[in-house]
């Protein structure tokens, strides 16, 4: 009985890992390749431990595989962000049929910082409004 | 069919399949951050092989290696996304 559970859980595994390596192929742009290895292999990864920790059954087992578990869980976001982050700030490009680039003009490629709002439409309005005081002086 | 024979033909052969794929992405990817994804990937799909031989083989303590493996590929996408974000200052 435990070994079919292990062999279900395993081959779902692999084929998560399977699935993300065929997403790496297949994705157009860098920024969605990150996000299919953060998540389905990250799915895998956990299926095929936890088939471990049900053939063993042992206690050091299952603490050690849910410490591994748990690190895998934690450390893929931050990286995936981190690696995107970096490749945005060096420049890679989106894919030519993305609708929208939240971040366009909104950081400062000099300093890296990032503003809510977009620095060239700012830099307009103040502008703006300046010559608009010009024009109008208040009483 | 055993577990034993599942793994050996089944499991083994799948997770050498999506390495084999990701090698190709990686020796083809367009950009350096291609390449740092490849291999982040490579070494994760490396902990779950390690898993599936603790099983084939019976013994527990490979998991030992799946851990350090795993604290590896984070810190080596971390060295990574470091440098090619200082690079381009």
């Amino acid at each position: 009985m435990t070994d079919i559970v292990v062999a279900v859980f395993s081959f779902f595994g692999a084929i998560f890992i399977l699935l993300a390596s065929i997403g790496l192929i297949r994705m157009p742009d860098a920024y969605l390749r990150i996000s299919v290895t953060t998540k389905a292999a990250t799915l895998g990864i956990g299926l095929l431990l936890l088939a471990a920790t049900i053939h063993f059954e042992d206690f050091a087992v299952t603490t050690r595989v849910m410490a591994i578990i748990l690190f895998i869980l934690l450390t893929a976001p931050i990286s995936g962000h981190l690696i995107g982050r970096a490749s945005y700030f060096s420049g890679v490009k989106l894919w030519k049929d993305s609708i929208m680039d939240d971040m366009d003009g909104k950081y400062h490629k000099a300093t890296q910082e990032l503003k809510s709002e977009d620095v060239k439409e700012l830099q307009k309005r103040e502008k703006e409004e300046k010559e608009l005081i010009k024009k109008k002086p208040l009483k | 069919m055993t577990l034993h024979e599942f793994i050996n033909y089944i499991i083994i052969p799948i997770l050498s399949l999506s390495v084999l794929l990701i090698l190709w992405r990686f020796i083809k990817g367009p950009s350096i951050v291609d390449r740092v994804i490849a291999l982040d990937l490579i070494i994760t799909t490396g902990v779950g092989f390690i898993a599936a031989y603790s099983i084939l083989t019976n013994r527990p303590s490979f998991l030992d290696v799946a851990m350090i493996l795993a604290l590896i590929a984070f810190l080596g996408t971390v060295a990574f996304s470091y440098y090619i974000q200082k690079r381009n200052k």
